[in-house]
């Protein structure tokens, strides 16, 4: 339609396919979410504010919160280093380990936290040998970090490959032969190249640690004020038939997931330019 | 080699001990988020054998919730399979306004915490929800039950396989459709034709994660579901309750389903990702030819 000209639509099928996408969409999608907008608003300010900003669900934002951003830290720079490994290196089984790192997409979120549970408990695997160094994991603040590193590893890993796939040999090799050395080459030309894929790898990671539910709850121990997520506060409330008091913070989660999701959007859109 | 080209190979890669110390690095790091819990789920279940392994599998509860998995993707997945196809046709061959922010709205269910994706399902048909009073009295239930789960596993699954052919058909562009068009083909026979064969793995890829993930789903089926053991228990619903109770055998003796579900799934994908980079790209044909 571009310069006042109407181009005619060649291909069949514009009016069901877009009408029926829109009508599944909505549904599915748009009309249960504004469920729970619509639902809030028939609470008054007060008990709006009472529901979200008690102490109890200050401290799980807290731990929600604050647990996500340490396991996407560690994600940043562990999955930095596996993609890079995973791309520039060989060595013995090389694909098969690839192919793994996606397993926390498709190994179902109850199975992680049973296996991180028994793995990271007293008697477990892990938790023996942490046992004596006074370290505990399972059943703590510690334990909620550990499950979201690892629901979170497949993002960094992926956004970050194809951009090492991509850099030219070329970049490389002209800073060397400028002078700079190897570790100067990762920091000054590398990572500057890798930074905006590492960040929107972070934020993704991050978004899904904080509205993470199945593989916390049965490693976390779940002691209100300490080890209490988010997440597990609204399923509390919706057991006691607290309607609206979990549906306020079910709200507030969802404002900070849609905010993310803009964060994200501009992060890629930095990163696409920048490869360019 | 002369010395100044060894110094030269030098600076372009890392010191050979400082790869292994790297590699090491990251395999350590796979291994305790990854492999060692995944090991765990197999040496559990069969940490007392194969005979209480089986028995668990066996068990009528568990056989229930194997059934009620199959039902819920059976019927989920094949409804976000047309949905999707209809969206990438509509949005990669067309132009209409708006076009962005149906794209980012599709993918919305997948920034929705699972239990926020559940809980919506409840604020309407719930008893205190909208539909609920209404629901309640023609006694038909929806959350609580079976098809308050197959819901939710809908919405989240509802993006899987419309994000995944979005960005195929975009890269296809629409002229061999027009072109089948013009030569006299049907819509139907265009897109079976010609639009299918150019698709047919990120198709597969979709369905298999949209299928692995409607099978696994746990937040938002936790909160629909009602719990009622042999009735409205998935599997990993079912696991839970097991290693609340203690049973961590027979948790683990389904969870190690779930399990070995999603390493075919993996399998799956990394044998159509490896087709797709053995076929010659169309670019690579087109190059060829010029």
């Amino acid at each position: 339609m571009t310069n006042g000209i109407k181009k005619e639509r060649v291909l069949p099928g514009f009016g069901p396919t877009l009408g029926y996408t829109v009508f599944y969409l909505s549904l599915i999608v748009l009309i249960p979410l504004s469920a729970l907008v619509i639902k809030t608003t028939g609470l008054t300010w007060r008990a709006f504010l009472a529901a979200v900003a008690s102490p109890q669900v200050v401290a799980s934002y807290r731990v929600t919160f604050g647990s996500a951003f340490i396991a996407a830290m560690i994600n940043a720079v562990f999955g930095t280093l596996t993609a890079w490994v995973l791309v520039r290196y060989e060595f013995p089984c090389k694909r098969l380990i690839d192919a793994l790192v996606d397993l926390p997409f498709a190994l179902p979120t109850a199975v992680t936290g049973i296996t991180l549970a028994t793995v990271y408990s007293e008697n477990g695997w892990m938790g023996s040998l942490l046992e004596p160094l006074g370290i505990k994991v399972a059943y703590t603040p510690l334990g909620i970090i550990v499950a979201m590193t690892t629901i979170g590893l497949p993002f960094v890993v992926r956004t970050l490959q194809p951009v090492i796939e991509a850099i030219e040999a070329e970049t490389e090799e002209a800073s060397a032969c400028l002078g700079a050395n190897r570790l100067q080459t990762f920091y000054r030309v590398l990572l500057p190249v890798m930074m905006p894929s590492i960040l929107t790898g972070f934020a993704l990671a991050f978004a899904r640690a904080v509205g993470e539910y199945g593989s916390v709850i049965f490693i976390a121990g779940n002691m209100p004020m300490v080890s209490e997520i988010t997440s597990l506060l609204i399923v509390t409330k919706l057991e006691q038939f607290d309607y609206s008091g979990a549906t306020a913070i079910a709200l507030v989660m969802l404002t900070a997931s849609f905010a993310m999701l803009l964060a994200i959007n501009m992060l890629q859109r930095w990163s696409r330019k920048y490869a360019q | 080699m002369t010395n100044s080209q060894y110094k030269r190979r030098e600076n372009l890669t890392e010191p050979v001990p400082v790869q292994w110390i790297l590699a090491i690095l990251a395999i350590l790091f796979l291994g305790l988020f990854l492999f060692l819990p995944l090991a765990a789920v197999f040496s559990q279940a069969l940490a007392k054998g194969f005979g209480p392994y089986f028995e668990a599998l066996g068990n009528p509860d568990a056989l229930a919730a194997i059934r009620l998995t199959l039902i819920t993707a059976a019927v989920s997945v094949p409804l976000n399979l047309v949905f999707g196809l209809a969206a990438a046709w509509a949005i990669t061959k067309f132009d209409f306004r708006g076009k962005n922010l149906l794209v980012t709205m599709i993918d919305l269910p997948f920034s929705v915490s699972p239990v926020i994706s559940g809980l919506i399902f409840v604020l309407i048909f719930g008893l205190q929800g909208w539909m609920g009073p209404w629901l309640n009295e023609h006694s038909f239930k929806i959350v609580f039950a079976v098809p308050g789960i197959i819901l939710a596993t809908i919405f989240v699954t509802f993006p899987f396989v419309a994000r995944e052919l979005i960005p195929l058909m975009e890269a296809q562009g629409r002229e061999e459709e027009e072109a089948a068009l013009v030569l006299g083909a049907s819509g139907l026979q265009t897109f079976f034709r010609v639009t299918l064969p150019g698709i047919r793995e990120g198709l597969v890829y979709g369905v298999i994660l949209c299928n692995a993930r409607a099978m696994g789903e746990f937040g938002a089926v936790s909160v629909v579901s009602g719990h009622i053991r042999g009735l409205t228990n998935t599997l990993p619903l079912h696991v839970e309750i097991l290693y609340n109770e203690y049973d961590f055998t027979a948790a683990f003796a389904v969870a190690s389903l779930l399990a070995m579900l999603a390493l075919a799934t993996l399998a799956v994908k990394s044998l159509t990702q490896w087709k797709r980079a053995r076929r010659p790209s169309i670019e690579f044909e087109e190059a060829l030819v010029r």
